[in-house]
């Protein structure tokens, strides 16, 4: 529960780009996460945002630049490294463990704070089962916050959608980080779940003093939760600062509808 | 109708969910501690083949069940195992040293022919340890002077500071322990981190990755401990059937022992009993069929063959949860009775969708 | 001389192994599924082509023409039954069933009285025919199987690049639901690339058998068909073709250069080397899940 430090960014991305053939996905960009803020991406659909996670959690490789979490560069970690440094990530198109129940995958989420090895594991020593109840313990406070009880012996497989996207959240809280990394949390949820979601990241962000980094294109729950946004097209920075502020800027209307040209026309074919 | 009633996190963390379990379990343990006497010989020789094939049927669900990892070449690892029993004991090695050094070396070859898991997957995977099963069985027959070459290698009984244990009861009580200690040790990773890190494995890579799993070890750990398994039940193996040559551990033995686990039922610790079961008895139940089939189909050299096929088609045609699923659906259809439905275990219908990027 | 005989009957193999990788990168790039069958399906031909040429007497040609055909109609038929059920299964399962049908098609053929488990020779027209060039002695065997192979690839070549239907087999491998939508009869297709795969290893035993001559384990010189796919990387076509080559040769060349053994082996450590070095094989691609 630590207040917000004062100036240091927790995260600090410098000039990355990534380039995927001759495509360059993302090209020099640039900004800071400051620790308890809700940081927003947003931009159209190919705008280079989930990319720019995926180059955080390491999934890809940046062709340059840096990422710097808390004081250690990103680039030079492997990607099972992150997790452990206290950053955890949601998938836009839910990569949980399928075959598996909501508890366990709600375990696995819990793996970087194992304090057994193998040996420990497999003879299941008296400090394994205390490391077992211990592990539940945490899980099921999570569980609790999220209203997850009776989906807790569910195999994934048998879940509905909506509860599969409360479930990809609720295992990154286990891995208790720092900073969470929320990719479309509201995509493909109706107006309730998308309200619950909005209590959600501003209790993460008050009870449990996580830092949240989010993807969203929902401009509703993007006002409602967000210290600052910044917007992205094609790969590059278009604007950052507040939620109004960049939601008003010309650059950022241009590029989810088109050029003035095209606003003046799809006005005039709606004006009766 | 069962309904469990939970009260503390500890007995979601055991092993015996409940008194019913217990019961049960200790049934069956005492049946096995006296089967000895109430088994003939020829029916004790077979059960302890089901637990030798058990043991290799743990260790191969681990890898292929637990953790995702398509093994076409396991039959080596039973060969290492059983090779390096034969040469240490005929050497006079007491069988404790021997199984353990078995087991060990055969967990080190599994480190070696897990290495390309760590570059690739799936079905590259597969034909990757595939050529290894080749590679290991062309080793056995050329290594004349270590294994006796295609000749064949004599494998004396085990023994320890002069106890031999070349009865039929001991020897099945040994393998009766290995059996359960085996099973109690799959069981206990199971239901720890290590065991859930390897299911993760199997499920999505991306996202064990994202939550701290470290791939390429626990990769080289599930087949290091596959094997191990396998390599321990293949020194037993080579004690039961006294007499080792390299034809017993080529490619049909590996499809064997995939079919054992596919039939038993893929990710359960109880299908690689089930499948060693099968496995053991159909041979026998095929003899016994022959009487009553016309010569033409039942003296054919094919019919083992063919059977073992259609059983196999079947299974995964129209019990794809093998014989655990189908043995997991009648005990549902008792205990939850009338209010069993037909399609309560049925898995939701998916779209093949390419993972590959063009 | 030696060695260019040695080169000769190391392509000629290799070109049998590169057919039945084919046949097998076929239903992989149409279904993602992989299909340990072919050896066997080889072997059916071979034994169909034997029932028509040497025991129902028909001439060389109707006899190939008939065994291919069959062989790929029992392909389709193969799909609709037992491969369509399972389709959303593990990879794993349907790998494990046409595993199955491996055994049934040995069995089944071993069961039949007197001819199952005998071995027989294929009474094609070049039989032990050779060509000389020079110094040169041509096995015409040999040269058949490379120059049916060459026809059989620039045949399919033209499929896939230039008929609808080639071009719709890509889309439905790709993205099943997106080619369901477009109207994309994907199950038809999919039987169509079962009989397709099944006549190319018709056509790869009926090649093979003056060789090796006909017998019910000759599904097992199949096996060595699936490093030649990895080789030349999975989903790609000419890319089991020249794995296939590349490890027919090298098994020709380490048969007579090396000790004894090493040429049953030899496709075996050619992948495993090819795996260390270019994990997705030549012409690979990168399989990378985008999340």
């Amino acid at each position: 529960m630590n207040q917000p430090a004062a100036s240091s960014p927790l995260l600090s991305a410098r000039e990355i780009s990534v380039r995927f053939g001759g495509v360059l996905a993302v090209n020099k960009v640039s900004f800071d996460v400051h620790p308890g803020e809700v940081f927003t991406l947003i931009g159209p659909n190919g705008a280079g945002k989930t990319t720019v996670f995926n180059l955080i959690s390491r999934i890809y490789t940046p062709t340059s630049g840096s990422i710097r979490f808390d004081g250690a560069e990103l680039t030079e970690r492997a990607p099972h490294e992150v997790a452990a440094l206290g950053v955890a990530r949601t998938f836009q198109n839910i990569e949980l463990f399928e075959h598996a129940s909501v508890l366990q995958n709600l375990l696995i989420g819990r793996h970087t704070h194992r304090r057994t090895g193998f040996w420990t594991d497999l003879f299941f020593t008296p400090a394994a089962r205390r490391a077992a109840l211990q592990d539940r313990e945490h899980v099921e406070r999570v569980i609790d916050f999220l209203d997850l009880q009776h989906h807790r012996d569910t195999l994934i497989a048998g879940l509905p959608y909506g509860v599969r996207k409360v479930v990809e959240l609720a295992r990154a809280l286990c891995v208790e980080p720092r900073l969470l990394l929320l990719d479309e949390p509201s995509s493909g949820l109706n107006v309730e779940e998308t309200e619950d979601m909005a209590w959600w990241i501003n209790d993460i962000r008050r009870e449990f003093g996580i830092t949240v980094l989010m993807v969203e294109h929902d401009m509703g729950l993007v006002s409602k939760v967000s210290d600052r946004v910044l917007a992205m097209n094609q790969g590059e920075v278009l604007a950052m600062g507040s939620p109004a502020e960049v939601q008003g800027h010309p650059g950022v209307i241009e590029a989810y509808l088109g050029s003035s040209a095209d606003l003046s026309s799809l006005r005039r074919e709606a004006a009766p | 109708m069962r309904f469990i009633f939970k009260t503390s996190y500890a007995q979601d963390v055991d092993l015996a969910k409940h008194g019913g379990h217990r019961f049960w379990y200790g049934l069956l343990l005492a049946l096995l501690l006296a089967s000895p006497w109430l088994l003939s010989e020829y029916g004790l020789a077979q059960l302890t083949f089901v637990l030798i094939y058990g043991i290799v049927g743990l260790g191969l669900m681990l890898l292929a069940g637990f953790t995702g990892l398509f093994s076409i070449g396991h039959a080596a690892f039973l060969g290492v195992g059983a090779y390096t029993e034969a040469v240490l004991v005929n050497q006079g090695v007491p069988f404790p040293i021997a199984l353990a050094c078995a087991a060990l070396l055969a967990a080190a070859v599994g480190v070696v022919v897990g290495l390309p898991a760590l570059r690739v997957k799936g079905m590259y995977l597969g034909i990757s340890t595939m050529a290894f099963g080749f590679i290991v069985a062309e080793v056995f027959a050329r290594w004349e002077s270590m294994t006796g070459g295609n000749a064949g290698l004599h494998v004396k009984a085990p023994a320890l500071l002069g106890w031999k244990l070349d009865s039929a009861t001991e020897f099945y009580f040994l393998c009766l322990l290995l059996a359960v200690l085996s099973t109690l040790a799959i069981l206990n990773l199971l239901r720890s981190p290590t065991g859930r890190a390897f299911v993760a494995i199997r499920d999505s890579e991306i996202s064990a990755q994202s939550m701290g799993i470290h791939l390429a070890r626990y990769k080289t750990l599930s087949f290091a401990v596959s094997a191990a398994l396998a390599g321990l039940g293949g020194a037993l193996y080579a004690h039961m059937i006294k007499f080792l040559s390299p034809d017993q551990f080529d490619i049909i033995q590996s499809i064997d022992l995939l079919l054992m686990v596919v039939i038993g039922g893929l990710g359960s610790v109880h299908g690689a009993f089930l499948g060693a079961i099968f496995l053991i008895v159909m041979p026998q139940a095929i003899n016994a069929s022959k009487d009553f089939l016309p010569d033409v189909i039942g003296q054919a050299p094919g019919l083992k063959a063919a059977v073992y096929g259609l059983v196999l088609i079947a299974f995964v045609l129209f019990e794809p949860l093998g014989l655990y699923g189908r043995w997991l659906k009648i005990r549902t259809f008792f205990t939850i009775f009338p209010f069993y439905r037909k399609g309560m275990f049925k898995r939701q219908k998916s779209f093949q969708k390419s993972d590959r990027l063009r | 001389m030696q060695l260019l005989q040695l080169l000769i009957s190391g392509v000629a193999q290799g070109c049998i192994y590169g057919l039945i990788a084919l046949g097998f990168v076929l239903i992989y790039k149409a279904t993602e599924t992989v299909s340990f069958a072919q050896g066997e399906l080889m072997m059916l031909g071979a034994f169909l082509g034997l029932a028509l040429m040497s025991f129902a007497g028909w001439p060389f040609w109707a006899a190939v023409l008939c065994s291919v055909a069959a062989m790929g109609l029992f392909g389709v038929v193969t799909e609709r039954v037992v491969i369509r059920p399972i389709l959303g299964q593990p990879a794993f399962s349907i790998v494990m069933l046409t595993f199955g049908i491996g055994y049934v098609a040995r069995g089944a053929i071993t069961m039949i009285p007197a001819i199952g488990t005998e071995t027989h020779t294929l009474p094609v027209p070049y039989k032990d025919q050779v060509w000389r060039l020079g110094e040169l002695v041509l096995n015409v065997e040999q040269l058949v199987v490379i120059g049916v192979t060459v026809a059989l690839c620039a045949a399919l070549f033209a499929l896939f690049r230039y008929s609808k239907i080639g071009i719709a087999m890509q889309a439905s491998s790709q993205n099943q639901l997106a080619a369901y939508y477009m109207g994309i009869p994907v199950q038809r297709l999919n039987g169509l690339v079962w009989g397709l795969a099944a006549a190319v290893a018709a056509v790869a035993g009926l090649l093979l058998a003056p060789i090796t001559f006909v017998h019910a384990n000759m599904g097992f010189i199949g096996l060595k068909a699936f490093p030649a796919a990895v080789v030349g990387g999975f989903g790609s076509l000419p890319g089991a073709i020249v794995g296939g080559l590349i490890i027919g040769v090298v098994e020709a060349l380490s048969g007579f250069y090396l000790p004894e053994g090493f040429k049953d082996i030899a496709a075996y450590v050619v992948v495993l080397l090819m795996l260390m070095v270019k994990p997705n094989g030549l012409f690979g691609e990168t399989m990378r899940k985008k999340v």
